[in-house]
This record gives structure tokens, C-alpha cells and sequence, in this order.
């Protein structure tokens, strides 16, 4: 048994806009995480789809979704309906195409590019079904996050201590661990931390990990 | 979870003197930490997210995005009340409020995925047909929805809820075995005919294929979830009177899944067989999307 569904609330619901869990939920689920590691709205977006999501993103509100979450909306947030236009008002700048053909991607796969200034960021991102996703690339870091635990993803150099630093600062918020991934583009250079939690973690442990010197960024996704 | 199969639910409901929706409450509380109450307002707030969806679908003039469907929830249950109708009252009543929340998610409005959004229709339909056939109160329907996510997650864990994964089995089958088994309990049926009315149910349904024309979540799908709340309470009519199903429900949810791999991946949610590719299917799907759609 796989037990990708653990509780109830992994059944009944999510509470959403439709009219597809995995077209609409999911991609709005996606978009959020995107913003959300952004840490701000961008000025321009550039989405890429794959497979399903780019034979149907018309049809099921697909595109309105994935702008509704870089809008920073939740799955049942009403105005996901209107994004494209509220994105307009508000100086978002979208693009949304088809992706070239990837046999090795899942029919449901997205990829954002943002921007704000000199600022970029990209992600891949996958609808697995009911809502679930899977977020598989962060700026070029493999990864793999399904935003069900609370979730700090941190960017940081890569150097001795800094893991340590960080789950130091947790454990004193006695805050579990549940998932850790770190990733780097080689030794000594960019490095990036995931760190799922059991608990939510507090502003104030989010604060004190951006001071270490080694991190660049703190990043807080919470399970939506 | 201290169970990953039916049998073992039942087991665990036996050896706790416990229905399965307080087996499946315990277990959340125990997974997640949260109080009993938070649990249960959680599932409330979904149940009032349903029942609205319901009672849009029914009072207000529906038309999905696509401006295909709509308006049928209206016209079943318009008919129901002038108290001429085949299957009862009751029952057709279930058909108009399941066809009613699936308008309002091929609408985009606000809805609750039980267990996709493809198949939300079924759970709240047979939900608020018992709610006057039994006379059962919002906190007994919000009990029966634990029974309804146990045997869903049964389903999800060890098959599919997917269209893409397993077909329209693997979805408005899911829904319709969730929703006998959560009929039965609140009908004061026991934890073993529960789950006989969600393998009797789901046997109903095995083998059918997901081909949603244009790739939208319309047709076939809104009728589908009307059909499913019939066949839910059929299943739990069944069960009740102590019908069971040779083959154990854990075996029909293990045939559902094999069936799912082996359904051609043309009749999985890619919209290239079935309903989709006749002429009518591919006349709606140019009508929407113009020509421009064979790119990807």
C-alpha cells in the first residue's frame, strides 16, 4: 500500500473551485507553492505546460488556476475565476504555452518562470490526482515536495555548520523534523535545504534561520 | 492507520465495539494530533460547503464554463416534486442534488472533492436524500462522511481515485462505494454491511472508462454522478437487507484496480476514446477549442 492519501481530509476535500481536482486544485495548489517560494508577487510569468495540462488548460480552468495561485489565492478562494483579469490590474504579466513534448514528464506537469527586476525563479510542478501535487524542481534543484507538512525550503551556501545551524534553531522551537533534502550545484557554491515539519513553524524560528549568514532566503510553505 | 483494507477496518470496529466513522475519527486524532472537535468542525465546514453547492445547483440557473451543460438538477427535481416518479421521490430527489453540485463544479463554483472533483456529486447527493428519508441530522451526516473517507481511503491506498490512473471506476466507482458504505451506518447498519454495500456497489461500476469529451468534466460526468447516487443507495439498500458480495469487497477493490492498468490508456482521461472521439464528441470539442488543439 502506498498510503499517498493519509487522512480523511486527503479524501474529502480539498474545498476548491472546479471543476477538476487535478486541472484546477491542483494547478492553483502549484501556482501558490510558486509565489510563495517567490516570497512576493513577480512582475512577469512565464508558464510552460505539459501533456494534459496543455491539451485541456482551456476547458478546465487550468490557466486561470495557475495564475489564481501565483495571486497568492487558495484552492476555494472565489476570485480564482476572475485571476487573468485581476493579474492584469494588478501588473502581473502572464504568458502560457504549451512546453516542448517531454515523454519523461506526467501528463499533469507545469513549468513557472519568474521574474521581478533582476530576479528569476523557476519551478516543475506535477498534478498527481484528488488535488495532490508534487514539486520536483526548485531553480534547478531536484526535489521532491508535496506541500502536505508545513515546509521551509532555505537557499543558503553551501558550507560546514550550516545544516546544523538551522535544526539547532528547530529544535530549540521543538519543532519534529518529518522529510530533509539538501541539494548542491557543487561543493562550495548554491546550495538548497527542504525541511518538513510536524508542527508549524513560528515566525519567529523563520526569522532567526534568515539571520544565520549562510542562508539567503527562508522560504515558509504551508500545507493548503 | 492501524488498517490498510476493508477487512481490517472491520476488524478493528469489532474489537472496539466501534462504528467505522468513530474508528476512522480516532485514527485521524491519533495521525494528526488535533482534538476530536477540531476534527469534526473540520468535516462540518465541508459538509455546509456541500450542502450549499447542493441548494446553488437546485435555486440558481447553472451553465458550466464551457457553456455545455447545466440546468438539468433543476429539471430532475422540478419533476420530483410533482410526486410521479419511478424510482420514488427520494431517490430521484438524490439524482437532482448529485446532477446539481457537478453543474456547479463544471460551473467553477465552489465544491468539495469526494474523493476528485470529477465525482463530487455522489456523497452529497445520497447525503441529503438520508437526511429526509432517515431523518438524520447534520452531525449524523458529518459522521457518515468518515465513514465515506475510510472506505475512500481504502480505495485511494490500494487502487486508485484517479481518471488518468484508473478510469471513471477508479472515480465515480470510488465515490459510489463511499457513499453505500456511509448509508448503511447512518442507516444503522453494522461495520460489515457497510462495507458489503461499497464492494456490492463497486462491482456495479467496474470497468468503466473515463472519456470525458473535449477533456472537460461534463459529459459524461455530471450524469454519471446522478446514476452514482441511485446505485449507492441501491448498494446500501442491498447490503441492508443482507445481501453480500461473494467476491469481499477488498477483492473487488483489488479487480478495480487491475482493471485500471489494463484499460487502454485512450480510455483514461485523455479524451481520445470513447465518448469523446464520436462525431458529436468531436463536433463539441472543435466548437470549444477551435482547431488549434492537436499541438500538445
Amino acid at each position: 500500500m502506498s498510503s499517498s492519501f493519509r487522512h480523511s481530509f486527503d479524501i474529502i476535500g480539498p474545498i476548491m473551485i472546479g471543476p477538476s481536482s487535478s486541472h484546477t486544485a491542483g494547478a492553483a495548489r502549484i501556482g501558490r507553492i510558486a509565489r510563495n517560494l517567490f516570497g512576493e508577487q513577480p512582475d512577469v510569468a512565464e508558464i510552460l505546460l505539459y501533456g494534459s495540462f496543455a491539451k485541456t488548460y482551456r476547458g478546465h480552468g487550468t490557466d486561470v488556476a495557475l495564475v489564481a495561485g501565483l495571486l497568492n489565492f487558495a484552492t476555494h478562494d472565489p476570485r480564482i475565476t476572475k485571476s487573468l483579469q485581476i493579474a492584469q490590474d494588478s501588473g502581473l504579466q502572464v504568458s502560457m504555452k504549451p512546453g516542448p513534448p517531454n515523454a519523461d514528464y506526467h501528463p499533469n506537469t507545469v513549468r513557472i518562470l519568474l521574474s521581478k527586476g533582476e530576479r528569476k525563479f523557476d519551478l516543475l510542478g506535477v498534478s498527481i490526482g484528488g488535488g495532490a501535487v508534487e514539486i520536483l524542481e526548485i531553480d534547478g534543484f531536484k526535489v521532491k515536495m508535496t506541500g502536505q507538512y508545513p515546509t521551509l525550503v532555505i537557499p543558503h551556501a553551501d558550507r560546514f555548520g550550516v545544516i546544523a545551524a538551522v535544526t539547532t534553531i528547530l529544535s530549540k522551537h521543538q519543532l519534529n523534523i518529518s522529510f530533509m533534502e539538501v541539494s548542491r550545484r557543487g561543493r562550495g557554491s548554491e546550495a538548497l535545504m527542504l525541511i518538513s515539519t510536524d508542527e508549524q513553524p513560528p515566525e519567529e524560528a523563520v526569522a532567526e534561520i534568515h539571520q544565520l549568514e549562510a542562508v539567503k532566503r527562508v522560504a515558509r510553505i504551508d500545507p493548503s | 492507520m492501524r488498517f490498510s483494507n476493508l477487512a481490517e477496518l472491520v476488524a478493528l470496529c469489532g474489537q472496539e465495539g466501534k462504528p467505522i466513522y468513530e474508528v476512522m475519527i480516532d485514527e485521524h486524532v491519533h495521525e494528526t494530533g488535533a482534538t476530536r472537535a477540531t476534527v469534526l468542525q473540520q468535516m462540518t465546514e465541508s459538509f455546509d460547503v456541500m450542502m450549499k453547492s447542493v441548494e446553488r445547483g437546485l435555486t440558481e440557473d447553472i451553465r458550466s464554463f464551457s457553456g455545455l451543460t447545466g440546468g438539468d438538477a433543476k429539471r430532475v427535481y422540478e419533476y420530483a416534486q410533482k410526486g410521479k416518479t419511478l424510482l420514488g421521490k427520494q431517490a430521484t430527489e438524490a439524482v437532482a442534488m448529485a446532477l446539481s453540485t457537478s453543474e456547479v463544479n463544471a460551473a467553477m463554483g465552489l465544491v468539495v472533492a469526494t474523493p476528485t472533483a470529477g465525482s463530487c456529486g455522489i456523497l452529497p447527493g445520497v447525503l441529503s436524500s438520508l437526511k429526509e428519508s432517515l431523518g438524520a441530522t447534520e452531525e449524523q451526516l458529518v459522521l457518515g462522511m468518515f465513514t465515506a473517507a475510510a472506505v475512500g481511503f481504502v480505495v485511494a491506498n490500494n487502487a486508485s481515485i484517479s481518471g488518468a490512473g484508473g478510469g471513471c471506476q477508479a472515480e465515480v466507482g470510488s465515490a459510489t462505494a463511499m457513499a453505500a458504505a456511509a448509508a448503511v451506518e447512518l442507516a444503522g447498519g453494522s461495520p460489515e454491511q457497510a462495507i458489503q454495500a461499497a464492494g456490492l456497489a463497486l462491482k456495479n461500476v467496474l470497468g468503466l472508462v473515463c472519456d470525458p469529451v473535449a477533456g472537460l468534466v461534463e459529459i459524461p460526468c455530471i450524469i454519471r454522478n446522478g446514476f452514482g447516487s441511485v446505485l449507492a443507495l441501491a448498494g446500501a439498500d442491498m447490503a441492508l437487507a443482507g445481501v453480500r458480495s461473494v467476491i469481499p469487497p477488498d477483492e473487488v477493490i483489488l479487480a478495480m484496480y487491475n482493471i485500471g492498468k489494463q484499460m487502454p490508456v485512450e480510455l483514461r482521461e485523455t479524451a481520445l476514446g470513447g465518448l469523446a472521439d464520436t462525431p458529436t464528441g468531436r463536433k463539441l470539442e472543435k466548437q470549444i477549442y477551435g482547431d488549434d488543439t492537436k499541438e500538445a
